[in-house]
């Protein structure tokens, strides 16, 4: 394998994580919520999932046990923040804050413990190819899953009649609520799935990423998902372009830590969170071009007038 | 039959003061079950927890001293909240008032007195301003979250943090640790009371008493929660509402500042690679807990660093791990948000469950 096909390689994997976030609460704003929470539902589905995944040796039972740690976060979100229609950047504060003391509690009983290697999909000849073999054929499940996902996210939100109604909701949740649509049901559910989503990303980093566990693994990569969605200006097409600048930057500035090239290896580290707030302002600062695809009711509670 | 939120017709002044309580109840009540669940003495622990660090003078003065940081954040992004103003990211405005206030100390090590002191504090509330300013800055001229790149610069303030006190003010004679030189006590705020209650407290005092009188004496006070509860209604009254970004920013920046460099020059006597457990973070609960308003926030302030104290009575009395303290806050930041919704809202049970038209289509 050569430097650079390992380099490429490291990228997906640092992009899948992301994505699988992203993906979730891309669902959650197109419906009129913003969860901040991303970062304490990805903490929770990380420890969780490597717990399942330990306890019963099986990776596949590490990232159900992810995805139902995340929505059950979700869910805490969603009475709060939309049945009794709290402030939701309040509440997904909170969530964030929960979910990392929750995690760390949880997973101190799993601090050193190597897990599981999840093997690679391997197809014959095709995995064999010289540079796309592995890169395209050769990738961990969770990559094609994520794929997959973001292709499934697509097409329900613009070629099905349950995601026309979800982009109602979170467009005008008057009008919605106004033709008979349940505006609580559908964000209720938006959200859930933005959990599902998000413990599934945290699982594929204590399982897939580095596969062990470690108090505040996450670093961040919530928060990063969240500006990704911004970024993405609400496409997930562009959602798996982001991903993947995002992932080269980690990955780019982690090797660039190895070779050492005589700066403190902490600014490197911090390229990531600069790099997100440099995409953020640059997409930000053209606010025609964001309010075309930015949900309308994005943040704003809703109670019906009974 | 189920259950739907109904707003009521007035606010309830009622729930105004007694939603906190009824949070702090709930958040008890939980903490309590969960203990009984996993096996642990409850009675003990909520002793352990919120009775034992009441009970020696000590541990009352630590209490202050945790309290101190928390307040004085939390009083700065209260006005932040007030404005519907996003600012999460205290903590790194906290390491960067720590870090411009520590330059005197660490650079010029002979330097010592009150008016070095004075100047550090200045420097710390001016270096908390600085980076505070730059999310602002952002949201006003570029429209940028102002929740995701204040949380952004949380890490990039941490990890140039780490970097300095590694790096180049790493004490030279300090066995490699990764701390700057211990500040001589002419280099630290003095102590008032006690055996270490030092001036900070007076500036907690200072502190909640102007954010009483601007908040709700003054015209500033009423153009920042206007613009907070309709950005429109601000404009047509000729209120700016950049100039009030801004404005809170820098004094919620200028308060974590503060905090920081207090810490430093205080508490800890040094400059480390970390010099708050969350404080920032923790202080958002606090904010709301103490419903926006500064008397509430001193009251929220204590109880938050009562639960500090607690957990780390609980980790030696009780072998319990220090997060369980981040669980209670988060738990408890979840029951005051919800709670809070009874202010405008009343449940009500309805009977006949409506025809939904989009199934009877």
């Amino acid at each position: 394998m050569t430097m650079l096909e390992g380099i490429l390689l490291t990228i997906v994997t640092a992009a899948t994580p992301l994505l699988f976030a992203a993906l979730g609460e891309l669902v959650a704003e197109r419906a009129g919520v913003l969860n901040l929470g991303v970062e304490g539902m990805m903490a929770v589905g990380a420890v969780c999932g490597f717990a399942a995944c330990n306890m019963t040796g099986m990776p596949l039972m590490g990232a159900l046990a992810g995805i139902a740690a995340g929505m059950l976060a979700a869910g805490l979100f969603g009475v709060v923040a939309l049945f009794f229609v709290a402030n939701q950047n309040a509440t997904g504060v909170a969530l964030t804050l929960f979910g990392l003391g929750l995690s760390a509690l949880i997973g101190d009983a799993f601090v050193g413990i190597p897990g599981v290697a999840v093997p690679r999909v391997n197809i014959p000849y095709l995995s064999d190819l010289p540079v796309v073999g592995r890169l395209v054929f050769g990738e961990d499940p969770f990559v094609y899953v994520a794929i997959a996902l973001a292709i499934g996210v697509w097409w329900f939100l613009f070629k099905t009649r349950a995601g026309l109604i979800l982009r109602s909701v979170g467009d005008n949740h008057n009008s919605a609520h106004a033709l008979g649509f349940s505006v609580f049901r559908t964000r209720f559910l938006a959200v859930l799935f933005g959990g599902a989503c998000a413990g599934l990303g945290g699982a594929y980093l204590s399982l897939v990423y580095t596969p062990q566990w470690t108090q505040a693994m996450t670093a961040g990569r919530g928060w990063i998902a969240l500006a990704l969605v911004v970024f993405a200006s609400w496409l997930p097409g562009r959602l798996v372009i982001g991903a993947l600048l995002f992932g080269a930057v980690s990955i780019l500035q982690l090797h660039a830590q190895a070779i050492g090239v005589g700066i403190p290896s902490q600014f490197l580290s911090m390229l990531p969170y600069i790099v997100t707030i440099v995409a953020l302002v640059l997409i930000s600062r053209n606010r025609a071009l964001l309010s075309v695809n930015t949900p309308a009711c994005l943040g704003r509670p809703f109670v019906p007038d009974v | 039959m189920r259950i739907i939120l109904e707003r009521r017709p007035d606010h309830s002044q009622t729930m105004v003061l007694l939603s906190p309580v009824l949070a702090i109840a709930l958040s008890l009540v939980s903490f309590f079950i969960i203990f009984a669940v996993s096996k642990i003495d409850p009675f003990q622990a909520l002793y352990v927890y919120f009775i034992e660090p009441l009970t020696a003078l000590w541990s009352i003065e630590d209490l202050l001293a945790k309290a101190i940081p928390i307040i004085l954040i939390a009083i700065g992004l209260s006005f932040c909240y007030q404005s519907a103003v996003w600012n999460i990211g205290a903590e790194g405005q906290l390491a960067a008032g720590a870090l411009a206030g520590s330059i005197i100390p660490v650079l010029q090590p002979t330097w010592q007195g009150p008016l070095v002191v004075t100047a550090m504090m200045v420097m710390g509330v001016l270096g908390g301003m600085a980076y505070a300013a730059i999310p602002a800055v952002l949201k006003i001229r570029f429209n940028a979250n102002e929740t995701l790149t204040t949380l952004m610069l949380v890490y990039v303030a941490n990890l140039f943090l780490d970097y300095v006190a590694r790096g180049p003010w790493r004490d030279p004679g300090g066995y490699n640790f990764p701390n700057s030189r211990a500040f001589d006590e002419g280099q630290m705020l003095p102590i008032v009371a006690g055996d270490s209650i030092r001036l900070s407290i007076v500036f907690v005092i200072i502190a909640v008493i102007a954010a009483w009188f601007l908040t709700s004496k003054t015209i500033t006070g009423f153009k920042i929660r206007v613009l907070g509860m309709s950005p429109r209604a601000g404009a047509f009254g000729g209120f700016s509402r950049n100039k009030m970004v801004m404005m809170t920013f820098l004094i919620s920046g200028g308060l974590a500042g503060l905090a920081g460099i207090c810490e430093v020059a205080g508490p800890i006597g040094q400059l480390r690679t970390t010099v708050s457990p969350g404080y920032g973070f923790t202080a958002i609960i606090v904010a709301f807990l103490g419903r926006l308003h500064p008397f509430g926030i001193l009251i929220a302030g204590l109880l938050l660093a009562l639960s500090y104290m607690g957990g780390e009575g609980a980790q030696v009395a009780l072998g319990l791990s220090d997060q369980t303290t981040q669980v209670f806050q988060g738990m408890l930041l979840f029951y005051v948000l919800a709670c809070d919704s009874f202010i405008y809202y009343r449940l009500k049970i309805v009977r006949q469950r409506a025809v939904d038209p989009a199934l009877a289509r």
